[in-house]
Order: structure tokens, then sequence, then C-alpha cells
């Protein structure tokens, strides 16, 4: 049975099966989207906590730590009390669109980048930022050179939360409650086939989000080649 | 990727061992519980609908079954398509489901012994109480989903080749062109942005159908399971219901011991005699959630 699900998966995926398509793009607008927004507000967040001291910032960290393993079914259940119909959120209409979904996945993975950002600029050298500051820079310029001398550790904070929301099926599930043309993707496809007893099917789609996802690290790890 | 990530620390190591250690653990748990089903032969594996399951109706009866025969029952809750897949490739040893259609083929290709009819109850098209498309006053269930489509209303199917679904898709067929067969899967559906495809489960529908304020075809025992529960979990209303067109009969099979000779076929026997005998159809018609009568016995 093994066999023969995996010789029609490796069918169906040179036969750039539009279903296929259609959701693996899906999934990776999703995570195009939640990383990008995620990172926009995750990567100065990271900063500012890691140069400021203040009190309770080893709480803080620790915090964002435990938030690391978040698990996204309860994201994904805490999002959907907020966009239910009864919910504060409802008149907007998010649940089971991708918007809503976006805003899931961008808690998710909102500690990540955080986290991971922090760790990269706290272990930059104290001497980048006497440098700057010798050299006459305001905090603005520190902040600037400290985050280009992390650029690394960000990329890493970046990819790793992009492969969360690619590969997760918690919050896309729960949120965008699977609707084809809408919110299937790649993910909640793959359950809905399992469900189904498709299992050709299943693993075709299996094998297509693990390609999806080696892609974006090969192409990730380019960029930081590049950066080198 | 993180500079200084190579230097593995001591709490790693730690935290290795305490995950192989559970890892182990697990293991070796499931292991031995699969060795028990393989020892004892007395174990039937059911393959059924999740709407028999949701019920509650197996939880009820199933007693009485291990009571007399001393065969422990396990119940694999899926969609009717799923549930004959289970069955086609050995992994259960009786299906009892609600598709006469997919039944008839998983006889005729020889995957199930006979069909046993054990029990019926009926389709009822749900929506939200203002009944924005008027279908409370359609002449038969086909009109109500054409009188849906003209609204074009939102409706939530199913989508998972279940029995529901496949009754919803013999109702678009009566229907006409209003729906049209998809090129690869030959699943038949209306193109509007209105029709929602979401693949799931009968509690998972009613739920998305609920949030979104749209209609759906449910099964009588899940919709009652849903709309009488304390707090309910749907204000959706029945605003179709009766006639043949949504007749909804369940049917138990044996899965041939031709195609899988290592299936409890002596068992699956047992559970056929008991299930059609007059005592447990008698308990079958008396099952009520709510004072509401969910099946009736043949």
């Amino acid at each position: 049975m093994l066999l023969d699900a995996l010789r029609n998966a490796i069918r169906l995926i040179f036969s750039l099966d539009a279903e296929v398509i259609e959701y693996a793009q899906r999934s990776l607008s999703i995570a195009g989207l939640s990383t990008l927004i995620a990172s926009l507000l995750g990567i100065p967040l990271g900063i500012l906590i890691a140069e400021h001291e203040f009190r309770g910032k080893r709480a803080v960290v620790t915090v964002l730590n435990t938030l690391l393993a978040l698990p996204t079914v309860v994201v994904g259940l805490f999002v959907y009390m907020l966009l239910s119909r009864t919910g504060p959120l409802g008149p907007l209409q998010l649940l089971f669109t991708v918007p809503g979904i976006v805003i899931g996945e961008v808690l998710l993975i909102l500690p990540i980048v955080t986290a991971f950002t922090l760790t990269a600029v706290a272990r930059t050298d104290r001497d980048v930022r006497k440098t700057a500051l010798a050299t006459g820079a305001n905090t603005r310029q520190v902040l600037w050179t400290v985050f280009r001398e992390s650029r690394f550790g960000v990329t890493a904070a970046v990819i790793a939360a992009f492969g969360r929301v690619v590969s997760e099926v918690g919050v896309a599930m729960i949120l965008g409650g699977n609707v084809d043309r809408f919110t299937r993707t790649l993910t909640t496809a793959t359950v809905q086939h399992v469900d189904m007893g498709n299992f050709a099917l299943a693993l075709a789609l299996g094998l297509v989000l693990l390609a999806v996802s080696l892609s974006i690290n090969v192409l990730f790890q380019l960029i930081q080649g590049g950066q080198k | 990727m993180l500079r200084g990530s190579k230097r593995p620390s001591r709490g790693g190591f730690r935290a290795v061992t305490v995950l192989s250690l559970l890892l182990a653990a697990c293991t070796a748990g499931c292991g031995s519980t699969d060795r028990e089903d393989a020892a004892a032969p007395d174990v039937l594996t059911l393959a059924t609908t999740t709407s028999t399951d949701n019920s509650g109706l197996l939880a009820q009866i199933h007693p009485d079954f291990e009571k007399r025969t001393g065969i422990k029952v396990k119940v694999v809750a899926k969609g009717t398509g799923a549930s004959l897949q289970l069955a086609r490739d050995g992994n259960a040893d009786v299906v009892l489901v609600h598709a006469p259609g997919l039944e008839r083929k998983f006889v005729e290709k020889g995957y199930g012994v006979k069909r046993h009819p054990v029990m019926y109850n009926d389709f009822v098209i749900i929506g939200p109480k203002s009944d924005p498309a008027g279908i409370t006053n359609a002449e038969n269930p086909a009109h109500a989903l054409m009188l849906i489509a003209d609204a074009e209303h939102d409706f939530v199917s199913r989508g998972d080749q279940s029995g529901t679904h496949e009754k919803e898709q013999y109702l678009w067929a009566i229907t006409g062109n209003y729906a049209e067969p998809d090129p690869e899967t030959f699943v038949l559906r209306p193109t509007g942005d209105w029709y929602l495809s979401i693949g799931q489960g009968m509690g998972k529908t009613i739920s998305v159908a609920t949030e979104k304020q749209a209609y759906t075809l449910a099964d009588r025992g899940t919709y009652y399971a849903f709309a009488l529960s304390e707090p309910a979990r749907t204000d959706l209303a029945i605003l179709y219901e009766g006639g043949d067109d949504l007749h909804n009969p369940y049917s138990v099979i044996a899965v041939s011991p031709n195609k899988h000779p290592g299936v409890n076929f002596e068992a699956a026997t047992k559970y056929i005699e008991w299930i059609t005998s007059a005592d447990v159809q008698e308990m079958i018609g008396q099952y009520t959630v709510q004072g509401k009568m969910l099946f009736h016995s043949m």
C-alpha cells in the first residue's frame, strides 16, 4: 500500500495537479505574510529588549522562551474565540478567511522572531556598540549597527518562523476551517485526505510540503551565504 | 545557525535523555497493547460514521453485546467513505455506514459479504432562523437547494465523500444544471463562491455553518446533539424536512475473509446477528437524546 501510495504521490506532483499547486500557493502566501508582519514587529521588539536594562527583564525573557513552545491549537482556539460571530472581533467576519489564519500565525511566531532576535543581538560584541558610540553615532544609529552585526542570527529567526507557519496545521485548521478554494492549505488538505482514507493524495501533499520547506531553506541559506 | 550553538550544553544532554526515556516508555506501552489485540481473538473492529458514534447510541448498546459474547468492540468513527476504505485495506472487521450507493459497490467488488439493514433516520436542511432563501416553502429538498443557489446564500458542504455528502450530491443531481461535476473527481457541486466545501465531519460542518449563518445538510441525530446540548452549540433551525429523498438508511456489512484472511469474520457475523436481533432493534428504537428519538429500527 505504501509503495502504491508513493508512486501515485510522485505522479501527482509531476503532473502539477492544479489543486496541489493552489494549496501550495496559499500555504506560501500565508507563511510569507505572517512572517513579514511578525518580523516587522518582532525584530525591533527583540532588539529593544536586548539593548535595554529594565526591572523584570529576566521575567520577560523567560516568558518569551516559554512562548516558543506555544501550542498551535491553543493559539487557534484563542483567536477563534476572538473572531467568532459572538466574540469581540466578530463583526470583522475574519473567521474562516486567510486574514484570520494570518492573525493566528503572527501570534504563534511573534515569540519565535522576538526571542531569536534577542539572543542574536545579546551575543553581538560589546565593542560594536563602543565603536559606534565613539564614532559619534546616535542611539538609533547604534541600534542599526547592532542589528546589522546580528543579521545572521536574525535571518535564522525569520527562517524558523516561516518554517513553523508552513508546517503547522492547528492554527490553519481551526481558523481557516479547510474551506475549499478559500482557506485550504497543504497541511489542512493533508489532514482531510488522511481522514478520508485517500493516502496517496495525502502523501503527495506531504511530499510537496517537504519540497516547499526544503526550497525555502535552501533559498535562505543562499541569502545567508551571500551575507558572509 | 545561532553562533555558539555548536557547543551542546549539559542541559541539552539532560533534555535528550529525558526525551528518549519518555519515547521508550511510550513505545513499550503502545507495543504491549498491540500484542494484546493480536493475542486475544475476541476484539472486533467496527468502522462507522461520526454520526452514529457522536449520537451516543453505540456506547449505549455495545455493553450488551460485550456481555453476551465476551467480544470487545473497538469503534473507529470516520466518514462513510473513509470507513469503507479502512475495511478495503483490511483494517476493520465490520462496517456500520449510511451510503447505499457506496455500500453496493463495496459488496459488488467482493470486499463486503452482504448488506444488512439496521436502522434509519433522516437528513434535514438547516439554516438561519430568518431563512433568507425562503426554503421553508420549497416543494422538495432539491427545490430547497435550488432556492439557496438562486439566493447565492452561503451553503456549507461536508465535501468528504461521506454518506451525508453522497446524499447532498444526489440532491444536486436532481436540480439538473445547478451543479457541475468536477472534471477530476466527478464530485457534483455548484461553482459559486457561496458554496463552501470543507472536507470535514458533520459536527465541524454544523459549527462552520453556524458561524457563517449558512445552510447545510445534516443528519437529524447530529443536529439534535448540537441544537439540544446545554449550552446549545448551534442556533440554526430545521428549515426543510420530510420526504423519501431525505431518507437515511444505515447498513452493517462484514468484511469478506476472502479479501482479507486476517479479519475477525466470526466476531463480525456474531455482531450482525446481534444488532439485527429483535431485542437490539427494540433498544435502538427506544434510544433518545433529550426526549428526541434519533433512529428508527427496521
